[in-house]
């Protein structure tokens, strides 16, 4: 290429110099590409927020009854009530469960990464984690239903008590009646939203200036006081974009969820027991429910919510980056 | 320093590239149309094509009624098996015709339809129970099959071989959660459902249950299709379950799963077609309006004796009565 340039006859097109300015095709085209893409955003936004209002425009469903507890869709049964606090509660909790597992594993294997590990350490985990991206959810679905779940149900029959010496028993987990459960649920995502919050959080490990570093170790401390006075303050904001991230992966996902949670549509109890979740009550009655039936549009407004918990998950990315350049 | 010519140049290589796929994507069809063209005779309807298509199979030719075309049929998973081997049988006879057979879900089938979006609609309940009326009165139903359904437990729920119809509403309304309290082990009941929109549960709902409420609670769990009930109940001790005779039937399923009888009559095709066995329903395909041309002949291939004579036996479902 640099030869071409070299040896390129470029006094012929020199002779009109208008043309570039009046038709600036590259520019045109990366402007098109934008454009196209705000738009297909504002339509699927448009999209969903129309299709999931349906339920109370169309169908007469006050907006409150959403926040019911109970979920009886059937337009046969004598009560008719569309309460999507179960599946809410259950995205929510499911979700923060795999972010307590997910989170100290993954921002401690980003600082292992950044700090501490050698050259052919990196070497290693790095592609390893980019291997971890690629497994479709199916998969880890699958290692779920024919692991995680026979092992949960077999191994945690029996009721698990917490007790301490003189107050007593302070705490009593129901055991799995089968391995079908809200811990499963969130196991299996906490597996799958390691490489993003380890990705990204390792870039704003990276980003802090080295003369940080130096500086601080050259105050006498050791490398576990650097981390953990230095280094962790100035990335936190970074490392908490990336649990933001984490979490609107693992509040979206459907497929591997739905195959471990068992999908019980009742408020969840305890984490030892079934729940359904946004995503998972979508795709169980997707297929079963016609257009325009208020049975549909219930699943639509429930598309709307994940959308507003997406939304929000972006606009609190947002303001965490803000707060960071303002700092 | 952009360099204008060379840019002239890129583009001219990606204007080459789209006429190169246009060219292509223009070449390919040619050939695949041409065929068809030949031995499917230029009598659209009505042809006897006795002679030409069907090398394999001439006895049943002659009965079959070869339209050109190309349809869709979506909907119920629980018929999806036996449209699709119609599908291949009748596309064996007629070559002209293509018949894409995709699943979905009842609600999908009908949904679809309605919309013209497909020509067939599979669905294992009426129209009536899914689609708002005006839509519903549109489509005109075409039974092809008997199809059955067995309630299924795991292996591990030993001594169990009938549930009545009132052991059953038990069980499914939870007021039973052990398998002791009809004659089996000291075993939770697991209780395995399709979702409630799902075809299945509405017919064990309506003809098993009188149309009681089902039970929630830390007891049941949801899955999605026959496949993932299967895998559930084969998995989970003390778990039941409904599945179509076709799921059950299968070979690979067959020896995991403890199939129960209903009210003492065995779940089987014969009681289904002497109707004993009454967890059983009609296999609805929806058209929108009359049938016509290929949709026509297809589904009059399905009430006919080559499908109802083998292919219905063969996937386990039953015939429909004459």
């Amino acid at each position: 290429m640099a030869q071409l340039t070299g040896a390129y006859p470029v006094a012929g097109l020199r002779a009109r110099p208008g043309l570039r300015e009046r038709i600036d095709l590259p520019k045109r085209v990366v402007f098109a590409a934008a454009a196209s893409m705000i738009f297909i955003v504002a339509l699927l936004l448009a999209f969903i927020a129309w299709q999931g209002i349906q339920l109370f425009v169309k169908d007469g469903v006050p907006v409150g009854q959403i926040f019911s507890a109970t979920w009886q869709p059937d337009s046969t049964s004598p009560n008719v009530t569309f309460g999507l606090l179960p599946f809410m509660a259950a995205t929510v909790l499911v979700t923060a469960g795999a972010l307590l597992i997910s989170t100290p594993l993954s921002v401690g294997l980003a600082l292992f990464l950044s700090e501490v590990a050698p050259q052919w350490a990196r070497a290693i985990v790095q592609p390893a984690l980019e291997i971890f991206v690629g497994i479709p959810s199916v998969v880890w679905g699958w290692l779920g239903i024919t692991v995680l779940v026979p092992f949960l149900g077999q191994t945690f029959h029996d009721d698990i008590v917490l007790s301490l010496p003189v107050v007593g028993t302070v705490l009593t987990i129901p055991g799995f009646l089968t391995g079908f459960s809200w811990l499963a649920g969130s196991l299996v995502l906490s597996i799958m939203i390691v490489p993003t919050i380890t990705s990204v959080s390792f870039d704003a490990f990276r980003a802090v200036p080295q003369e940080l570093r130096t500086g601080s170790l050259a105050l006498g401390t050791t490398r576990w006081q650097t981390i953990r006075h230095v280094l962790l303050p100035s990335a936190l904001s970074g490392v908490l974009t990336a649990v933001v991230l984490g979490m609107t992966r693992a509040a979206g996902e459907a497929l591997a969820v739905q195959m471990v949670i068992g999908n019980s549509p009742t408020m969840p109890a305890a984490i030892t027991q079934p729940v359904t979740t946004l995503t998972s009550q979508i795709t169980l009655d997707m297929g079963n429910t016609v257009f325009g039936e208020p049975w549909q549009d219930a699943l639509w407004t429930m598309s709307l919510v994940l959308l507003i918990i997406s939304i929000t998950s972006v606009v609190l990315v947002r303001l965490i980056n803000r707060r960071r350049m303002g700092a | 320093m952009l360099n204008g010519t060379r840019r002239f140049g890129a583009l001219a290589i990606a204007a080459a590239m789209v006429a190169a796929a246009c060219s292509s994507a223009a070449a390919t069809p040619t050939p695949t149309t041409a065929p068809p063209v030949t031995p499917a005779p230029a009598t659209p309807t009505a042809a006897m094509s006795a002679s030409t298509p069907a090398p394999a199979t001439p006895a049943a030719a002659p009965t079959v009624n070869c339209v050109t075309g190309t349809i869709t049929t979506s909907g119920s998973t629980a018929l999806q098996p036996l449209i699709q081997d119609a599908a291949t049988a009748y596309m064996g006879h007629c070559p002209g015709a293509t018949i894409t057979v995709n699943g979905g879900g009842s609600g999908t089938g009908l949904s679809q339809v309605a919309q013209g979006a497909v020509q067939i609609g599979a669905s294992d309940v009426l129209a009536g129970t899914k689609l708002a009326t005006p839509d519903a009165n549109k489509l005109v139903d075409h039974v092809v099959c008997r199809q059955g359904w067995i309630v299924v437990t795991n292996l591990d729920v030993t001594g169990v071989t009938n549930l009545t119809t009132q052991q059953n509403i038990d069980i499914w309304t939870g007021k039973d959660t052990n398998w002791s309290q009809v004659g089996g082990p000291n075993l939770p009941i697991i209780l395995v459902f399709r979702p409630a929109s799902s075809g299945t549960r509405a017919t064990f709902k309506k003809i098993v249950l009188g149309g009681a409420t089902e039970a929630t609670g830390g007891q049941t769990l949801q899955q999605d299709s026959n496949g993932a009930v299967t895998t559930a109940v084969t998995q989970t001790h003390g778990a039941v379950s409904v599945i179509g005779f076709s799921y059950y039937n299968d070979p690979a399923n067959k020896p995991l799963l403890n199939g129960l009888q209903l009210d003492g009559v065995n779940a089987t095709i014969a009681n289904v077609g002497n109707g004993t066995y009454k967890l059983a329903a009609d296999g609805n395909l929806y058209t929108n309006g009359a049938a016509t041309g290929l949709t026509a002949a297809f589904l009059q291939f399905m009430v006919g004796p080559e499908v109802q004579g083998t292919i219905v036996p063969k996937d386990s479902y039953g015939p429909i009565s004459q």
